[in-house]
C-alpha cells in the first residue's frame, strides 16, 4: 500500500502477563473503513484504545501519516486532536447540554471563536438529524440519540480517522439502525474508519476490509466476502459459524 | 367512585397508622409534661434555665452577638471552599514534578483532621497574636477564624478528592481522547461532576461550620456563646444558654433539613 493513512507495526501491548495485543500489523489507506471482528476480549477495543494513545504500547510502532506517534513521550494532545473515538458507553458528559458536550474540545482545544464552533455544531446536529436536541442534556435522549451525539461531538474535531467502539453494542436493538446510517454517511463522504462491532451483516456490508482477531492478533485480513464466504483461517471459520448460528 | 377491596383496605390500615402514631406522641408528651415537673430539683431547674423575664431581657443582645458567629461563618466559608479545592487537586496530581505539592496535601489533611478543632483554635488564636503583630493582625478573631478554616478545609478537601474518584475514568477518557489537556479535562468534565455528587455531603459541613464558631468564644471575639457566658456571669443564671441554644437551632435545623432533602433528592436521581 502507498502512503498508508495509518499503519501498525508488530503493536503489542501486555497487562501483566497478559498479552493483550500480539505483534499487530496493519495498513490502512485514506478513506478506507477496515472492520474488527472477533470474540469478546479479542484485543478490538484495546488495539483502538493504542492507536488513539489511551493505551501506551509496550512494543511495536503506530504510524499516522508520516509521523511515528508511538514514540515514548510524545505529547498524546496533538495526535488524539486528528483520531475521534466513539466509545461503547457514548461517555457524554451528563453535566453538560448537547451543544456544550459538542463545542468544548474546539473551543478549548482549537481555540475557535464560540459562534464559529456553535456553528458547526448546528451544522452537524441538523446532518445527523439531531438539530432539535441542542439544547437538551444527554439523560434527556434516547441511546442511539446519545451515540450519534457522541460521534459528533468527535467529528467537531475535524479528526482524519475515526475509531468506532463497539458503538452499537450498548443499544436496544431498535435504535440500532440508526446509528448505523451514520457510519454509511461517514464512508460516503470519505472518512478512514476503524469499527469494532459485532454486527456482522454490518461489516460485511459497508468494510473494505474485515480483520478477525483472535487472542491479540490479527489472523486474518481480507475483503468481506472473502472472510464471510470462503475464510482461510480455521479460528475464523469457528468464530463465524458459531456467531452466524447465534444471530441467525 | 367506589374503591376495589383492595383500595378501602389500604386506606383502612393507613387511618389506623396514623391513628396509632398520634395516640402514642401525644402520650408520651404528656408524661414528660406531667413527670418531668415531679422531681424534687425542678423548681430550681426551672428558675435557673427556663427563666421568662431573663431571656425575654437578654434575647436581643444574644441575637446581636449571634451577628457575629454569622459574620465568622460567611467569611471563613469561601476561604475553606478554595482552600479545600486547592489541597483536594493537590492530592489528586500525578505529575512527578508536583509530587511535593501531593505530599503537602497528604499531610496537610493529616494533621489537621488530627486535631481536635478547639485544640487548634486554642494554639493559633492564642499563639499567633503572640508574635507581636500589629493591629489587627494580633486579632484572636481572625486567627481563630483561620483556625476554623485550616480543620474545615481538611475535611472538604477529603470530601472533594472522593468525588473527583468517584467520576468513572471512562468521563477522563473521553476528554483526553478529544484532545483536551488534563487541566481542561479536570476543570470542564470532572470538577463540576465531582461537587455536584459531593454537595449533600458537603452540606454537612457547613452545618457542622455554623455551630463550631461558637468555639471561637474560648479566644475572645464576643459571639453568641461568649455572650451568654457574660450573662451568665452577670445574672447567676443559665437561662442565656438556652436562649444561645434555641438561636443556634433556628439555624441549623432548616439547614440540616435542606440536606436532607438534597441527599433524598440525589438517591432519587441514582436510583
Amino acid at each position: 500500500m502507498e502512503n498508508p493513512k495509518l499503519r501498525l507495526s508488530g503493536v503489542t501491548l501486555r497487562f501483566g502477563d497478559l498479552t493483550v495485543c500480539d505483534g499487530i500489523d496493519l495498513q490502512v489507506a485514506s478513506g478506507e473503513l477496515i472492520c474488527l471482528i472477533g470474540a469478546s476480549g479479542s484485543g478490538k477495543s484495546t488495539l483502538l484504545r493504542c492507536i488513539n494513545l489511551l493505551e501506551p504500547i509496550d512494543d511495536g510502532q503506530i504510524w499516522l501519516d508520516d509521523l511515528e506517534i508511538s514514540v515514548p513521550g510524545l505529547d498524546p494532545n496533538p495526535v488524539r486532536r486528528r483520531i475521534g473515538i466513539v466509545f461503547q458507553s457514548f461517555n457524554l458528559f451528563p453535566h453538560m447540554t448537547v451543544m456544550d458536550n459538542i463545542t468544548l474540545a474546539p473551543r478549548r482545544v482549537l481555540s475557535q471563536q464560540p459562534d464559529e464552533t456553535a456553528q458547526a455544531a448546528m451544522a452537524l446536529l441538523s446532518r445527523f438529524g439531531l438539530a432539535d436536541k441542542a439544547a437538551e442534556y444527554p439523560d434527556r435522549l434516547s441511546g442511539g440519540q446519545q451515540q450519534r451525539v457522541a460521534i459528533v461531538r468527535a467529528l467537531a474535531m475535524q479528526p482524519e480517522i475515526m475509531l468506532l467502539d463497539e458503538i452499537t453494542s450498548a443499544l436496544d436493538p431498535e435504535l440500532v439502525g440508526e446509528v448505523l446510517d451514520v457510519v454509511r454517511q461517514l464512508k460516503v463522504q470519505g472518512m478512514t474508519i476503524i469499527l469494532a462491532t459485532h454486527e456482522m451483516s454490518f461489516a460485511r456490508e459497508v468494510a473494505d476490509r474485515v480483520c478477525f482477531l483472535d487472542a491479540g492478533k490479527i489472523l486474518e485480513t481480507a475483503p468481506p466476502d472473502v472472510i464471510f464466504e470462503r475464510p482461510s483461517n480455521p479460528r475464523t471459520q469457528q468464530f463465524l459459524a458459531r456467531v452466524v448460528r447465534t444471530n441467525g | 367512585m367506589s374503591l376495589t377491596a383492595r383500595q378501602r383496605f389500604e386506606r383502612r390500615e393507613r387511618l389506623r397508622g396514623i391513628a396509632i402514631g398520634t395516640t402514642s406522641l401525644v402520650l408520651v408528651v404528656a408524661a414528660i409534661y406531667w413527670l418531668v415537673p415531679l422531681a424534687p430539683g425542678w423548681e430550681a431547674v426551672q428558675r435557673s434555665f427556663f427563666n421568662w423575664p431573663i431571656l425575654v431581657k437578654t434575647f436581643p443582645k444574644l441575637l446581636d452577638a449571634f451577628l457575629v458567629d454569622v459574620m465568622i461563618f460567611a467569611w471563613s466559608l469561601p476561604l475553606i471552599l478554595v482552600l479545600s479545592l486547592a489541597i483536594a487537586l493537590c492530592r489528586n496530581t500525578r505529575n512527578p514534578a508536583l509530587l511535593p505539592l501531593r505530599v503537602f496535601g497528604a499531610f496537610y489533611t493529616d494533621i489537621f483532621r488530627g486535631i481536635p478543632t478547639i485544640l487548634l483554635v486554642y494554639l493559633i488564636g492564642f499563639g499567633i497574636p503572640g508574635l507581636g503583630l500589629s493591629r489587627p493582625w494580633n486579632s484572636p478573631y481572625i486567627w481563630g477564624t483561620v483556625a476554623l478554616v485550616l480543620t474545615y478545609s481538611a475535611y472538604v478537601a477529603e470530601v472533594l478528592r472522593s468525588g473527583i474518584e468517584s467520576v468513572h475514568s471512562s468521563q477522563s477518557a473521553a476528554a483526553r481522547s478529544l484532545g483536551l489537556s488534563e487541566a481542561d479535562s479536570m476543570r470542564y468534565v470532572i470538577l463540576p461532576q465531582a461537587i455536584r455528587r459531593q454537595v449533600p455531603a458537603m452540606m454537612n459541613f457547613v452545618i457542622a461550620l455554623q455551630k463550631d464558631v461558637a468555639l471561637l468564644s474560648f479566644v475572645g471575639p464576643i459571639e453568641l456563646l461568649r455572650q451568654a457566658n457574660v450573662f451568665k456571669s452577670l445574672m447567676a443564671n443559665f437561662t442565656p444558654y438556652v436562649g444561645a441554644a434555641i438561636i443556634f437551632l433556628c439555624v441549623t435545623v432548616p439547614a440540616t433539613r435542606y440536606a436532607d432533602y438534597l441527599l433524598a433528592r440525589q438517591r432519587a436521581v441514582r436510583s
